[in-house]
């Protein structure tokens, strides 16, 4: 209540702005629910959408080359993971937006300007924390996309859901791949790879 | 999510100190799922190795995921498309 009245209160369009922000991530933070990855429900659902994924990559017979081969690969991991997440984390968003904008900088030949917000700095506690600490919080956040501006504490909790749904990632990655390298015996009585 | 806490950034208006215990209790949870720390388990592991860890687990996870997707790309261009993934899709929906 007293943040809408001192909302109500500010004269500067700006400042009102970034307060809305601020609501608007504290409302959205405090009550979505999180995803559980670690489920076998969640991994499966992976699994599924990479292959479908997958599968438009393999149709485009230009990509036959390496290196495009494995980027677009990575990318649509990348991006099916980011989707599951269902933006609820700062780092799938980061993903999905950073794909957006170079696929369209590449159709259009032209840079678009940044499409997620908070491009002012926020900031860090600077008092708090030894340097060593802060160079530390650094390096993290440049690992985590999406992250290079974010308060301590955010950076930690996004640090934490990524590696979480990393980790399903190459689980359901590796899955993949060993199901693509050819079962030795194939369960469902047809034959797959010879 | 507890309520109490509020963003540094926040210009006017309530506190805006997010406190040590918040930052220790984040700090726990990081602990917690790097491998690393998790299982040479000591209860003193300090903010800065938390830290040290997690960037290096995090690169070590995307370069598993290089590595895979390296590895599928490879595998999709060598074997047959339609029955590697009908393969795939049975045994995912079979589970």
């Amino acid at each position: 209540m007293a943040s809408l009245i001192s909302y109500l209160n500010l004269e500067e369009e700006s400042k009102r702005k970034k307060l809305w922000k601020t609501g608007y991530e504290l409302r959205d933070r405090n009550s979505r629910p999180e995803t559980s990855w670690r489920s076998e429900s969640e991994q499966r659902i992976y699994s599924t959408k990479l292959v479908d994924a997958l599968r438009l990559v393999r149709r485009n017979p230009s990509a036959a080359d390496m290196v495009s081969s494995f980027r677009e690969i990575r990318e649509a991991a990348d991006r099916v993971l980011a989707v599951e997440a269902k933006g609820r984390t700062r780092w799938s968003r980061a993903i999905l937006a950073s794909q957006l904008r170079l696929r369209l900088a590449n159709n259009m030949k032209h840079k678009r300007a940044k499409v997620t917000g908070c491009s002012r700095p926020k900031r860090l506690e600077k008092k708090r924390f030894s340097p060593t600490l802060q160079r530390k919080a650094r390096l993290l956040s440049r690992l985590v996309p999406g992250c290079r501006k974010v308060s301590f504490p955010n950076l930690l909790e996004e640090a934490t859901d990524y590696i979480a749904a990393l980790e399903m990632q190459v689980r359901a990655m590796t899955a993949l791949t060993e199901l693509v390298t050819g079962p030795p015996v194939d369960r469902l009585g047809s034959t797959s790879n010879s | 999510m507890s309520s109490r806490r509020s963003r540094s950034r926040q210009q006017t208006g309530a506190s805006r100190n997010i406190t040590d215990e918040q930052i220790a209790d984040l700090v726990s949870k990081l602990q917690q799922l790097i491998p690393e720390i998790r299982n040479r388990r000591s209860d003193t592991v300090s903010a800065s190795k938390v830290l040290q860890e997690t960037c290096n687990y995090i690169r070590s996870l995307h370069r598993e995921v290089d590595d895979l997707s390296d590895r599928l790309s490879d595998l999709l261009a060598t074997t047959d498309t339609d029955s590697a993934q009908a393969a795939i899709i049975r045994s995912l929906l079979s589970q």
